[in-house]
C-alpha cells in the first residue's frame, strides 16, 4: 500500500529473558518436589510409630560449606558486573569446589549414619526420609555443579562480563536456590525430630 | 505501522501463498530434521497428535475388551486369542487379573497419554505462538526435548503390555499396598515398575512442556497482545501449564517412594502386612499417606485435561456462533477459581479412608465450591449460542457436546462430593459414570472439536463435514447410551473394577443394562474409525483450504495456508483488540480481525475505542483521518 496508512501504537507487552523465566519456573517445581517430601514426612509422623535418632554432625559442616559457597558464587556474579574477570576466575573456582566438598561431606554424613546403625531402607520411615530428603538435594547439586562448571569453563574463556552476564545470573540464581534448599531441609530435620 | 521484526524467513517462504507443492524442497534441514528430531512447534504438536490418536484408539479398544467381559460375561472371547493369546483362558474366558491391567492401562492411557499429553501437548503447542503472534516457543530445543521424553515414555507403557505378567494392574492410581507387593497380584510386578517408570518420564516431558508454555505466553507475544486481548484458549493453555507446574512434582515425589518401597526395601506406604500367612519385614508406613500425595496431583489433573477442551470450546463456539464470548473476564476468572480450588480440594477422593468426618465436610464445602466457576461457564456458553447465527461444522457440534457433557457429568459432582452419600457411592459405578462424563468425554469432545477446528491450519486442507456431522452424532448419543446407564447400575450399589457380577445374587439384575452399554461401547469405538479415515483421508486428499476458512479474528488465521517455519511470511501481525470481535454493529464483515487497528474500522467503533486510537503514523508525523 503506497497511501500512508495511520494506526494507533500497538503497546510492547511487558517480557523478560526467556531463559531465566524457565529457570525460575523449574525452580518452582524444584520447589513443590520438596515442599511435598516435608509434608508427607509431617504426615507420617503425625502418626506416631517414628523412631528418633541424632542427624550427623557432619551436616552442619556442609551447612556451613554451601553458606560460604553462595558468599563466593555471589561474590563472583558481582565481580562480572564489574568486569573484574580474574576475581570472576577465582570466585568461580572456589564455589565450585566448595560445592563438590559439600556433596563429600553430604556422603560423609550418610557413613555416619550409617555407623549409628540408621539405615536408608529395612528401617523406619524417619530414617529413609532423611536419606531421601538429602539424597534429592544432593542430586540437584549435582546439577547445580555441572551448571557451575560450564559457567567456570564459559568464565575462563573470556565468556562471561558485564555484558554478557546471562550464564552467570542465571547461575548464581540457582546456586542460592540450592543454598537455601539445603538450609530450608536441614532446619525442618533439626526442628521435626 | 511499527515493525521492529526481523525478516529472516520472508525470503524463504516468499513463494508459500503461489502453492504447497513446490515448498518441500526448499526447506532447510532434511527429512530427520524436519519431521522427526523437529525444533518447530508445528511439527511437534502433530507429533504430539499423531502419538495421541494412537493411543486414544488402544485405549479404546481395551475399554471395549473389558465391556465384552462386563456384558456378555457368558461369551467366548476365543476369537480374540489370536491378538491376546494366554490371556484368554482355555474355556474362552478374560483371564481375571487380565482384565484388571486392562482397566488400569485403559485409565492410564486415556488420562495422561490422550487428553494431557495428546491434548495439552497437540494445541498448546500449535496454538500458544499462532495465536500470540510468536515465531515459535521459547526453547525449541525443550519442546522437542518435551516430546521425546513422552515418546520414550509411551514406548516403555507400550512395551509394558507384552509382558509375561501383564501391565500394571492396581488401578490408574496404583495404590500401595497392592501396587508395592509383586507378590500380591501379578499386575505388580514388572508391569508396575514400567509403568512407574514410564510416569516418571512422562512427568519430565509434562514439565519441559509446561515450563515452555507458561514462558512463552509471558514473554513472546506480539506487540499489542496485552493479557486482555489474549484468546480463552492461550489463557486455558496457561493455567492449565501452571497448574501443571505444580501438581506434576507432586506425583514425582510419591512416585519417587514407591520406587523405593517397591525396588528398595523402605517402609514409606507399608506396615503390618500379612502375604500368605507370612510377615513381611516393613514396619511404620502409612498407605494413606500415598492417597494423599497421588491426589494431591489426581484432581489438579482433571483440570489439566479439562481447561484446555474449555480453551478450545470457547473459541469455537464464539466463531462458530458468530457472537462475541459471554463473559469474556468471566470466563478467565472461572478457569483461575477452578485452577485455585483444584489444589484444594484432593481429599474428597478419600472421603472413606477413615479422615475426619469434620475434616471431610472442610473439604465437601471446597468441593461442592466448584459448581459455582462450573455454571459460570455454562451460563457463559449458553448466552454466547444465544441468538447467534450458529454454523453446525464438526467443530462447532463436538463443542456443543462438550458443554452437554460439561454439564450432565458435573451434576452428579454436587452428589459426589457429599461426604455423607459418598459413602454409598464411593468405588461405584455412579463415579464411573461420573467422570467419564464431565472429563473423560467432555475433554475427548473439546479434543475432537480442536482436531476438526484447527485441521485446515494443521494440513492447509479441510476435513469432510458430512463425516464429520455422522462422528459426532454416533459419539455423541454412544457415550450418552455408554454413561448414563452406569449412575443406575452405581447408585444400585455395582463396585466399579469388577471382574463379574453373576456371581452375586443381588448384582444379576442389571445383565440388559450392562448389555446396552457394552453394545454402545463398540459402536462408539467404531465411529470413531470414520474419524480416522476423514483425518487421514483429508491430510493428502482433502480440500484445499483458504487462509482463514471460519471467518475466525485470531491472529493463527492471518498465516498462509501452508504455515512455513517461523510462521508468518512477512513481520509479525500487530494487535489491536480482542478476539471476540464477531458480528459487531456497524461493521461490514461480521468478524474483524484482532490484527485490524480501529482506525480501518470507525463505522464500527464503540466511543471508548475511538480514543484509543492515537492518529500517528509510523513516521511519527500527525495527519488527519483518512475517512
Amino acid at each position: 500500500m503506497s497511501e500512508l496508512k495511520i494506526v494507533e501504537e500497538a503497546k510492547k507487552p511487558l517480557s523478560m529473558n526467556p531463559k531465566k523465566f524457565a529457570l525460575w519456573l523449574f525452580i518452582v517445581s524444584v520447589c513443590m518436589i520438596f515442599a511435598s517430601l516435608t509434608s508427607a514426612y509431617i504426615v507420617r509422623q503425625a502418626e506416631g510409630n517414628w523412631q528418633l535418632f541424632e542427624l550427623p554432625p557432619m551436616f552442619w559442616v556442609s551447612s556451613v560449606l554451601i553458606l560460604l559457597s553462595s558468599v563466593t558464587m555471589h561474590w563472583a556474579f558481582l565481580s562480572a558486573k564489574k568486569d573484574n574477570l580474574e576475581m570472576v576466575k577465582v570466585g568461580m573456582s572456589i564455589t565450585t569446589i566448595l560445592g563438590i566438598a559439600f556433596l563429600v561431606t553430604q556422603l560423609m554424613g550418610w557413613n555416619e549414619l550409617v555407623a549409628n546403625n540408621v539405615y536408608f531402607t529395612g528401617g523406619n520411615p524417619s530414617a529413609s526420609f532423611v536419606y531421601v530428603l538429602s539424597g534429592m538435594h544432593g542430586l540437584h547439586i549435582v546439577g547445580g555443579v555441572v551448571f557451575l562448571l560450564i559457567t567456570l569453563v564459559a568464565t575462563f574463556r573470556f565468556q562471561v562480563h558485564s555484558k554478557n552476564l546471562n550464564l552467570i545470573e542465571m547461575c548464581n540464581t540457582f546456586w542460592h536456590f540450592l543454598d537455601a534448599l539445603w538450609l530450608y531441609l536441614f532446619l525442618f530435620l533439626l526442628f521435626n525430630r | 505501522m511499527a515493525t521492529t521484526d526481523i525478516h529472516v524467513h520472508s525470503a524463504v517462504h516468499g513463494h508459500d501463498d503461489h502453492g504447497h507443492d513446490h515448498d518441500h524442497e526448499h526447506h532447510e534441514g532434511n527429512f530427520w530434521t524436519k519431521y522427526i528430531f523437529s525444533e518447530d512447534h508445528k511439527v511437534i504438536a502433530k507429533q504430539f497428535l499423531i502419538t495421541g490418536i494412537f493411543w486414544a484408539l488402544l485405549g479404546g479398544t481395551l475399554s471395549v475388551i473389558f465391556r465384552l467381559q462386563l456384558g456378555f460375561p457368558d461369551m467366548n472371547l476365543d476369537w480374540l486369542k489370536p491378538v491376546l493369546g494366554g490371556w484368554i483362558t482355555p474355556e474362552g474366558k478374560l483371564d481375571p487379573e487380565f482384565y484388571l491391567a486392562l482397566v488400569t492401562m485403559h485409565g492410564t492411557i486415556m488420562v495422561f497419554f490422550v487428553l494431557t499429553a495428546g491434548l495439552s501437548g497437540t494445541f498448546s503447542n500449535f496454538l500458544i505462538p499462532l495465536q500470540i503472534g510468536a515465531r515459535d516457543m521459547a526453547s525449541g530445543f525443550m519442546n522437542m526435548l518435551s516430546y521425546w521424553f513422552f515418546f520414550v515414555s509411551s514406548v516403555i507403557m507400550f512395551t509394558s503390555l507384552f509382558l509375561q505378567d501383564g501391565p500394571a494392574g492396581g488401578g490408574w492410581v496404583i495404590y500401595p499396598p497392592l501396587s508395592a507387593l509383586p507378590q500380591a497380584i501379578k499386575g505388580s510386578g514388572m508391569g508396575m515398575t514400567l509403568w512407574l517408570v514410564s510416569m516418571a518420564l512422562f512427568i519430565v516431558s509434562s514439565l519441559l512442556g509446561g515450563i515452555n508454555y507458561i514462558t512463552t505466553v509471558i514473554n513472546m507475544r506480539t506487540k499489542g497482545m496485552s493479557f486482555t486481548r489474549m484468546p480463552l484458549t492461550i489463557w486455558a493453555f496457561f493455567f492449565t501449564a501452571i497448574i501443571g507446574l505444580l501438581s506434576f512434582p507432586v506425583l514425582f515425589s510419591a512416585a519417587l517412594l514407591l520406587i523405593f518401597d517397591r525396588s528398595f526395601g523402605t517402609s514409606f506406604f507399608l506396615s503390618d502386612i500379612y502375604i500368605a500367612g507370612e510377615a513381611l519385614p516393613n514396619v511404620g508406613g502409612s498407605p494413606i499417606l500415598f492417597q494423599h500425595l497421588f491426589w494431591f496431583l489426581g484432581h489438579p489433573e482433571v483440570y489439566i485435561v479439562l481447561l484446555p477442551a474449555l480453551g478450545l470450546s470457547s473459541e469455537i463456539i464464539a466463531t462458530n456462533a458468530r457472537k462475541p464470548i459471554f463473559g469474556y473476564k468471566a470466563m478467565i476468572g472461572s478457569m483461575l477459581f477452578i485452577g485455585i480450588l483444584s489444589f484444594i480440594v484432593w481429599a474428597h477422593h478419600m472421603f472413606v479412608t477413615g479422615m475426619n468426618p469434620f475434616l471431610g465436610s472442610i473439604f465437601m464445602l471446597l468441593t461442592l465450591i466448584i459448581a459455582v466457576p462450573s455454571a459460570v461457564k455454562i451460563f457463559n456458553y449458553v448466552t454466547t449460542l444465544w441468538q447467534g447465527n450458529i454454523r453446525f461444522t464438526p467443530g462447532m457440534l463436538f463443542s456443543i457436546g462438550l458443554v452437554s457433557f460439561f454439564l450432565t457429568g458435573g451434576i452428579t459432582g454436587v452428589f459426589l462430593g457429599n461426604s455423607a452419600l459418598d459413602i454409598q457411592l464411593h468405588d461405584t459405578y455412579f463415579v464411573v459414570a461420573h467422570f467419564h462424563l464431565v472429563m473423560g468425554s467432555a475433554s475427548f469432545f473439546g479434543m475432537m472439536a480442536g482436531v476438526y477446528h484447527w485441521f485446515p491450519k494443521m494440513f492447509g486442507r479441510m476435513m469432510d463435514e458430512r463425516l464429520g456431522q455422522i462422528h459426532f452424532w454416533i459419539t455423541f448419543i454412544g457415550v450418552y447410551l455408554v454413561f448414563f446407564p452406569m449412575h443406575y447400575i452405581g447408585i444400585a450399589g455395582f463396585p466399579r473394577r469388577y471382574y463379574s457380577w453373576t456371581n452375586f445374587e443381588t448384582f444379576s439384575g442389571f445383565a440388559d443394562l450392562n448389555m446396552l452399554v457394552s453394545i454402545a461401547a463398540v459402536a462408539t469405538l467404531a465411529a470413531q474409525f470414520i474419524f480416522l479415515f476423514n483425518f487421514f483421508y483429508s491430510i493428502f486428499r482433502g480440500r484445499v483450504a483458504s487462509a482463514n476458512p471460519w471467518k475466525s479474528n485470531t491472529l493463527e488465521w492471518t498465516t498462509p495456508v501452508n504455515v512455513g517455519h517461523g510462521n508468518w511470511p512477512g513481520a509479525i501481525p500487530n494487535v489491536y483488540r480482542w478476539p471476540y470481535d464477531y458480528s459487531k454493529p456497524g461493521a461490514k464483515d461480521d468478524y474483524i480481525p484482532q490484527h485490524i487497528p480501529f482506525s480501518e474500522t470507525p463505522e464500527s467503533n464503540l466511543p471508548g475505542e475511538n480514543e484509543q486510537i492515537k492518529l500517528e503514523s509510523s513516521d511519527g508525523s500527525i495527519s488527519p483521518d483518512k475517512h
